[in-house]
């Protein structure tokens, strides 16, 4: 009987903004003998930072996390602190923040969809060398992007860690006539947005399935932002207070990042296509449509059909933002003042990779006791594991190379903060 | 032809601080009022393709990874040279200086001319302080930026402080 030859994918572990990833796959001729994902997630290390600081430092000291999505980690926190507090928010105040999480989603997909995801389905080893081929597709991303740099710049007072966020509302509430100006462009926005969904509906896409547990807000009369129970399709329905009583973190050997599990259930996926598969029912008609016309029903099981998702939810936070800068109306007042008490709160909102969990607990002076951050790169970590066990088996008879290319973009998928690059891997293949 | 020096950087992520310290401190020594204007930025991509937009002539300044000098200064003038890879820290998903000049260059979106200044750092975790040797080269750098655009403007005051750069 002859030895089976080894084959060997290994990725260095690489320095990156948001984090460090690597990723291991060992097979023993056609069958997965392991897959390691290696994160390093550095939100833990601000839930240290912010033992000490006074409440209403939380929002600006938070955006810092991400650079792509601070927005989600402001609204968490104020969310959290608010619930804390005791504290009720004006309405219109509440339409602000999904108008400010429209613009976050509309940068961040765009930025997946386009430069980030849409090379592997073509067969290039970044945007730059699509862009070549595809000039004027990148053209459009590029602008559909602005048009989402425009609502953070407007609402956050600048692009990149925006500042106006605060416990209570925001610093400063926008004028009505500010936020008109924006419309036009984002009518264009929402046209780009359903090519855009044509586009990638066109691609080429592995045959791959998987039963997942799908976990993320569901409000009863809204595609989900800032507010909502956390329920999946296999039963869980909760409040945000009790999410530590159904998941937990569990340490790995291999991962200085803790993986997020249901307790008694396992690994389950957060993001775009859980958001799809739970809420369908409260898309905008467009949206709805747009879906169809591309072939995606939920539930999408196929995690490479995420870029559809995604183009479906810009087709939504396109038309959403749309929709409240119509319905806006100043608040009598930017913020309600907070008053320091010794409390908890928890608060979820959906991050554009998916549930982004926070907890607080304050001291009577309102100084933060301690914090709990739980991104949602961190809940799919395990997810993405066992994606990459089962879809390895899948193509392991392929070449070295070919798995390796499939394997990152299995990886990105999930549009992981620790990817963070047009090539998550660098790689090096080693055979017995 | 209007001259816009841009630097990019992290004020929050020690020597990333580079770049924005050079326009903070041209800025405080009023080089604007000699046409130029300085702006500071993430270095995230796609707006920097934009603060580019309608400038025919732009100096960027950056900070470089380590490579065991730091404190060095490079320039590449962007119009004739590829930027080499890995030299520039990633912004917000890989997507920084580099990947801007680049994905210009392919959309033919450059400006007529484009030097970029490298600023080689040593430390780049959070709230980490500006080392000695960056320190020293940010000094350096808005040195070298003083006088080429004031002799620019010297040696022939018809011309726009960004016409000699290319």
């Amino acid at each position: 009987m002859s030895k089976q030859p080894t084959r060997t994918i290994k990725v260095d572990t690489l320095a990156r903004v948001e984090g460090e990833g690597a990723l291991y796959v060992k097979l023993k001729g056609d069958l997965v003998q392991d897959v390691k994902l290696k994160i390093y997630e550095p939100p833990r290390f601000f839930e240290a930072f912010l033992r000490g600081r006074h409440f209403s430092e939380i929002p600006d000291i938070v955006a810092r996390i991400c650079g792509i999505c601070p927005i989600a980690y402001q609204m968490s926190a104020v969310h959290a602190i608010e619930r804390a507090l005791g504290i009720s928010i004006d309405p219109s105040v509440r339409l602000l923040r999904r108008l400010f999480y429209c613009g976050e989603w509309i940068e961040s997909h765009t930025l997946h969809v386009y430069m980030l995801h849409a090379p592997d389905f073509l067969g290039y080893p970044d945007a730059i060398a699509m862009a070549r081929d595809h000039q004027a597709i990148v053209q459009q991303g590029l602008r559909l992007k602005k048009a989402g740099n425009r609502i953070v710049a407007l609402m956050g007072g600048r692009e990149i860690h925006p500042v106006s966020a605060a416990v209570g509302g925001f610093y400063k509430a926008p004028s009505k006539s500010a936020l008109k100006e924006l419309a036009d462009e984002l009518k264009w926005a929402l046209d780009a947005s359903l090519a855009t969904a044509r586009w990638v509906s066109g691609l080429d896409f592995p045959d791959f399935e998987q039963d997942y547990e799908f976990v993320s807000l569901s409000h009863p009369n809204e595609y989900p932002f800032n507010e909502g129970r956390i329920v999946s399709n296999r039963g869980l329905d909760i409040d945000a207070s009790e999410y530590e009583d159904n998941f937990t973190e569990q340490h790995v050997q291999h991962s200085n990042a803790l993986h997020s599990v249901l307790r008694g259930r396992g690994s389950y996926m957060v993001g775009p296509m859980a958001r799809f598969n739970l809420n369908f029912d409260k898309l905008p008609d467009v949206a709805q449509q747009a879906a169809r016309d591309c072939g995606l029903q939920a539930p999408c099981r196929n995690p490479f059909r995420s870029i559809v998702v995604r183009a479906i939810e810009l087709v939504f936070a396109c038309h959403e933002a749309l929709r409240l800068i119509h319905e806006y109306e100043p608040p009598a007042a930017p913020r309600v003042q907070a008053c320091a008490r010794a409390s908890t709160g928890q608060a979820a909102t959906e991050a554009p990779r998916g549930l982004l969990y926070h907890r607080y607990e304050l001291d009577q002076d309102g100084l933060i006791a301690s914090a709990k951050i739980i991104p949602p790169t961190s809940q799919n970590q395990k997810r993405i594991e066992e994606d990459l066990w089962h879809f390895v088996s899948q193509v392991a008879t392929r070449p070295t190379e070919e798995i390796t290319l499939k394997c990152e973009q299995a990886v990105r998928n999930y549009d992981p903060c620790i990817s963070c690059a047009t090539h998550f891997l660098r790689l090096h293949v080693e055979r017995d | 032809m209007a001259l816009r020096i841009i630097g990019c950087g992290n004020v929050d992520r020690g020597d990333d601080a580079a770049g924005l310290l050079v326009a903070r401190r041209l800025h405080a020594l009023g080089v604007e009022t000699l046409a130029v204007e300085i702006m500071e930025h993430s270095g995230e991509s796609f707006s920097l393709m934009d603060r580019w937009a309608g400038f025919e002539n732009i100096i960027l300044v950056d900070a470089t990874a380590p490579s065991g000098k730091p404190g060095q200064v490079q320039v590449w003038n962007a119009r004739v040279e590829r930027l080499p890879e890995d030299v520039f820290p990633c912004s917000t998903h890989a997507f920084g200086v580099r990947e801007a000049v680049e994905l210009a260059r392919t959309m033919n979106r450059l400006p007529q001319t484009l030097l970029i200044y490298g600023i080689e750092g040593k430390q780049f975790s959070f709230a980490a302080p500006l080392s000695a040797e960056v320190e020293r080269a940010v000094a350096s750098v808005v040195e070298r930026l003083v006088t080429q655009v004031s002799e620019s403007l010297i040696h022939n005051p018809q011309r726009s402080p960004g016409d000699n750069l290319s």
